[in-house]
This record gives C-alpha cells, structure tokens and sequence, in this order.
C-alpha cells in the first residue's frame, strides 16, 4: 500500500515537473540562441580579416570579392546569422588554424581531462565543504564559524593561478609528495588506449596500475586547488541554508523533546538542507569550468581550458567561439539540470 | 571633568532619540545604529582596514615605493629578498616591492572603473525593468539570464579576443559580463517595492514612472547594490589579474599584479619570490573587499542576516 502512495506521488510529481519543463526548455532554447548570437556578434567584430587571411594580402580586388562571396561574407548579417546557427547545430565549427582538426574534433580530444580534474575537485569540494558548512551554522558566531568564514572567503579573494604555482613550489618542487604539471609523465603517455578519455578511468578498466597512480599524482594537485574553491563556495551556502533551518519551530520541538543536539542538526536540520544543496553542488560543478582555464594554463593540463586560451594567443576564433560555445552549453545545461532536479524532489517548487 | 564625560553621552541620546525632532537626525542616529553594529564584527573591521591600507598606499605610492617601478638594474637580477630590496626584484632587476605599490593604482584603478560603469547601469535595468513590467523585463531578464549562463571570464576572454588586448579592452570586457547580477538584484528589490503603499501614494499624486523610479525606489535599491558591488570587488580583481595572468589585460611593462604573476611563472620554481609576492597582494586585496562586503552584508541587509 505505501508502495502505491510513492508510486501515485512520483506520477503527480512527474506531472508537476512536465508543467515546468515546458517552460524551462524554452528558457533554455532563449539563452542558447543568445550564446550563438553573442558568440557570433564577437567573431564579426574580431580585426582579423579571414578573406585577407585566406587570399593574402596581395590579391586583387576581385579575388578577394569572389574569396568574401564564396565565405558568405557579403550576405546581409542576419543571413549569416542564420548560416551560422545551422551550422553549429550540426556540430560544425570550423577548423582550428592551430591544428588544422575540425575544432570539435579538438573539443572531443580535450574535453575529458577536463571533466576528470572538475568532476575530482567537486568531489574533494562537497565531501569537505558540507561538512564545514554544518560545523559553521551549528556553531553559529563562535570561533568554528569565524575560522570556517575566513576559510571561506579566502577562497572568493585567492587568484586561483597564484594558488596553483604556490602549490607546485611547495608540494612538487619542495617537499616532491605530487607530480609536475601535465597528465602524466612523458614515459607513460600513449600507453593507455583512450576510451573515454578520463585517464584514470581508462587506465583502470585496462588494468594499468602504474599509469594509474602516475596520473593521479598529477591530478591530485590541481584538483586540490579547484577543488578548495568549490569548497569555499559550497560550505558559505551550506552555512546559509542551515542557519535557515536551525531557526524553524521544528527545529525547537526537536530539541525540547529531548533529542540530541547532534542529531537534530544533521537529521533534522541537514535533511532539509540536502535538496537546495544538489543546485549548489551543480552551479559549483559549472564554475569549476571557468576556475579550469587558468589552473589548466599552470598546470599545462590539456583540457578545454587551455585550449582556449592557447587558440586566444594565438588568434584561432573558430576555436575560441567554438569551445567558448560548448563550455557555455554545458553551464547552461547544468544549470538547467539542477533546476529541474530541485522541482522534481521538492514539492514547494511546483 | 564630569562635563567632559557626559558630552558623548548627550551626543549618544541624541542620535538614539525616540522621537527625532528632524529627518537628518533620524537618519544620522541609523546610521550611528549600523555603524555600532558594523563595529562589532571584528573580521568586517580588519575587511575595512585592508581597504583603506589599500588606498592609501595607492594614494601615497610614490612616498612608499623605495625605487621607479620600473626602474631597470641588470646587475641586480632576480636578487632575493632582503634589505636591498625587499619583496626582491624581477628578472630585469626591478623591485619587486616598488612594482607592487604602484601596482594597487591600477588594480584600484580598473575595480573603479568597472564598478562605476556597472553598478549604475545595473541599477537602472533592473530598476526599470521590475517597476515597468512587460515586455521589457522579459526581454532584459532573458538578456542576464544570457549573460549569467556564461562563465565570467570566458565570456571576457572571448571578448578581449574581438576587441583586443589591454588594459582598457579588459575593464569593457570585465564591466560587459559584470552588469547582470546587478540588475537582477535591483529588479528583486523592485518588484518587492512596487505595491507597497508609498509608491501608490506617489503614484496617485500623479508621479510618473520616471519620477517614482528616480525618487521612490532606486534609493531603496542602492543599498542591496552596493553590498554587491562590495562583495564582487574581490571578483573583479580576480578576473582583471586573471586577464593579466593570461596576457590580455595590463600589457608586461605595467606593474599589474597578473601580468606580474605572469613573467615570475618562469621562475617559480627557483626565484618563487618574483611571483609571490604580487600573488599575496591580490590576496590581501580581494580578502578586504569580501570582508569588508560581508560586514556591510550584516549591517545593511538584515534579511539575509
């Protein structure tokens, strides 16, 4: 019987976030024609000329009228707006200048290391940050809490580039616990067959121990260092969201009734504070992506990052605005997600 | 000697009078009220005194800088720290310590100016955008719904790459992606304004919209902004030494403390001090600000208290 009242409550719970996602999927096709729209009112605007840079400097007049028709320069902007969206939905970015790939091929090969050093550093970020973020509201005022906050906001004033090469002197160079910058060592690259491209992962799944723990060593180290500013973030809103909850009535019957005091926070208290937390967890997630482009360029980690910034120095717009366009999809998308997540588990929210 | 003591006394009641007999005093005993609870936060009291160390030695640079920031001594290259110069100095010998001072003016410089451009913009959008309603807040809240789905400095990347590098392209390329917060704060504030009882008395006395905008509810907004304004100074600096860092802001000869950052890289392993040093004064900067907003946060906005 109770397995019937879940199942009629998921069904109405469904129905609820049907009503929502409708109008959340057409926020998310707004904000997605408006990355296009910025991304391709920066390529117009860039000095570069690319009919100059395809036919040279000394081309007459009408092969470079005939190189700007064939690029579908002279058509009106909107037009070429309209090409370009097309294209992008197909996936077509151009080629890079750089490595002469189609940049999303690149975006292919890079993206992994990325995702593995993010998604280690939301893990170190959460399992360390939430626990903090308890500590601080329970002990609201006290010097717990005044140690936790400038524990905190040192994360929010740290440069994270600064923070990097700080931990390279001391645990790489000095103290040698962590390996250099890179994914691993020169004489493991290549072993590993990539299939998913998450070094660690593939390693495992073909039995490389030793490539393993090199490529851990390398990761522990910058993940850290993201992974504190995930930390910073998510313990300063556990804090808010459970000194929220410490103040409800429910939270004084508790402990007029009697119950233990380290119960009533991480029970009562804490299991209210989860649901907002997944939102948290996922806006941490997607700006760990931007906090990637420079710890990535200290640590000469080959993620989406720093192929950005590398193509940036070197004047390769397909595939500036194509990885600018796929780390914005995947903030928007995250964002979205965690969105539709915190209706689907919390009732209020529909 | 009694006299003496009860003075401050007597100022005491009245700023804290019940019933003042004037608007300005009323206003000057709240602020007296924030100002003692502001007091009370220790952390917010050390925030405040790093800002304001941080623009005096802007202020007085040239008094405190022990040599030219970039004065160049080829025999003195990457010379540690130490009473010759005391932060050390650069691989063309510069010092290092006289770099960094100098350095706070363009790091205040570039804070100022973004948030001279943004904060009123922000508040203007959004102010205008929740009292006016419509089609005009779809549009500018689907805008920063835009522009808030971007990773900050990527979409500041991306634009230094359109207009160009330096120092004047990043405060844009900064105040470009900085603005919608701002506005959403302000729309928030708003639309909570908008029926209250005071603004429909406005509005039957037959103020227009401009008018209720400009006197009735920016005011009101002002303060929320700029508690935002303080707590995302420290992000502004992160993103212009982020630019730096990367060689699209402040461009090497300047002694921003990126770009600083950027050419001590080479050394770190040996020379740590050349990147260092720079490193910590983006530190202590930021960590003022944010202490300094989070203060302000407690006092000026009880809500989120």
């Amino acid at each position: 019987m109770a397995r019937v009242a879940v199942g009629a409550r998921a069904a109405s719970a469904f129905r609820g976030v049907a009503a929502g996602t409708g109008r959340t999927l057409l926020v998310l096709a707004l904000t997605f024609f408006g990355l296009l729209l910025v991304t391709f009112l920066i390529g117009r605007v860039v000095p570069i000329d690319p009919v100059l840079a395809a036919v040279g400097d000394r081309a007459s007049a009408e092969t470079y009228a005939r190189a700007r028709a064939e690029l579908g320069l002279d058509l009106p902007l909107y037009q070429q707006f309209a090409i370009y969206v097309g294209k992008v939905l197909q996936g077509d970015f151009g080629r890079s200048v750089l490595t002469s790939n189609p940049v999303l091929t690149d975006i292919g090969r890079f993206f992994p290391a990325t995702l593995e050093l993010a998604t280690l550093a939301t893990i170190l970020g959460v399992g360390i940050g939430v626990p903090l973020g308890v500590i601080a509201a329970a002990r609201q005022g006290r010097w717990q809490d005044q140690v936790i906050r400038v524990v905190g906001l040192l994360g929010y004033s740290i440069p994270v580039f600064w923070l990097g090469l700080v931990g390279l002197l001391v645990f790489y160079a000095r103290l040698g616990w962590v390996a250099g910058p890179g994914r691993v060592d020169v004489g493991f690259n290549d072993i590993v067959e990539p299939m998913t491209g998450l070094i660690l992962l593939d390693s495992l799944m073909e039995g490389e121990g030793e490539v393993f723990a090199n490529a851990l060593s390398h990761l522990v180290l910058p993940a850290a260092i993201l992974g504190y500013f995930s930390l910073a973030y998510v313990s300063r809103m556990t804090r808010s969201f459970m000194i929220d909850q410490l103040r409800q009535e429910y939270i004084v019957t508790a402990r007029v009734k009697g119950i233990a005091e380290r119960r009533v926070v991480w029970r009562h208290a804490f299991g209210n504070v989860m649901l907002p937390l997944v939102t948290v967890v996922a806006l941490s997630y997607a700006n760990l992506l931007e906090g990637s482009v420079l710890t990535e360029t200290v640590f000469a980690w080959p993620g989406i990052g720093a192929y950005i910034t590398n193509s940036l120095l070197n004047a390769d717009m397909n595939a500036v605005l194509g990885g600018t366009i796929v780390v914005g999809a995947v903030f928007i998308g995250l964002n979205m997600a965690s969105d539709l997540l915190y209706r689907l588990l919390d009732p209020r929210a529909r | 000697m009694s006299q003496r003591a009860e003075k401050p006394l007597g100022w005491r009641r009245w700023l804290l009078a019940e019933t003042p007999w004037s608007r300005l005093q009323a206003e000057l005993g709240q602020a007296y009220l924030a100002a003692l609870s502001f007091a009370r936060n220790r952390l917010a009291i050390v925030g405040l005194s790093l800002v304001l160390l941080l623009l005096l030695i802007a202020l007085f640079a040239p008094l405190l800088a022990t040599h030219a920031p970039d004065a160049q001594n080829l025999t003195m290259r990457l010379h540690p720290p130490g009473a010759a110069a005391w932060f050390g100095t650069d691989e063309l010998g510069r010092d290092i310590y006289s770099r960094i001072i100098y350095g706070s003016r363009i790091t205040l410089g570039i804070v100022s100016l973004v948030i001279i451009l943004v904060g009123p913009l922000g508040l203007v959008i959004g102010c205008a955008a929740g009292y006016l309603g419509g089609w005009l807040d779809t549009v500018m809240m689907r805008l920063t719904d835009v522009f808030l789905a971007f990773p900050r400095l990527i979409l500041a990347l991306a634009f230094v790459a359109a207009i160009g590098p330096g120092i004047e392209n990043a405060v844009i390329a900064i105040a470009l992606t900085a603005w919608p917060p701002y506005a959403r704060v302000a729309r928030a504030e708003t639309i909570a304004l908008r029926h209250s009882d005071f603004v429909s008395a406005a509005r039957l006395q037959g103020a227009g919209a401009l008018r209720i905008i400009r006197r009735q509810i920016v005011p009101l907004c002002v303060s929320s902004v700029i508690v935002r304004l303080t707590l995302d100074m420290s992000g502004i600096i992160l993103t212009a030494a982020g630019l730096g860092f990367l060689g699209l802001g402040a461009q090497p000869p300047s002694p921003e403390w990126g770009a600083m950052i950027s050419s001590g890289r080479r050394f770190i392993l040996d020379q740590w001090w050349v990147a260092f040093f720079p490193g910590l004064a983006i530190c202590l900067a930021g960590l003022g600000f944010n202490l300094l907003g989070d203060g302000l946060r407690d006092v000026l906005d009880p809500k989120q208290r």
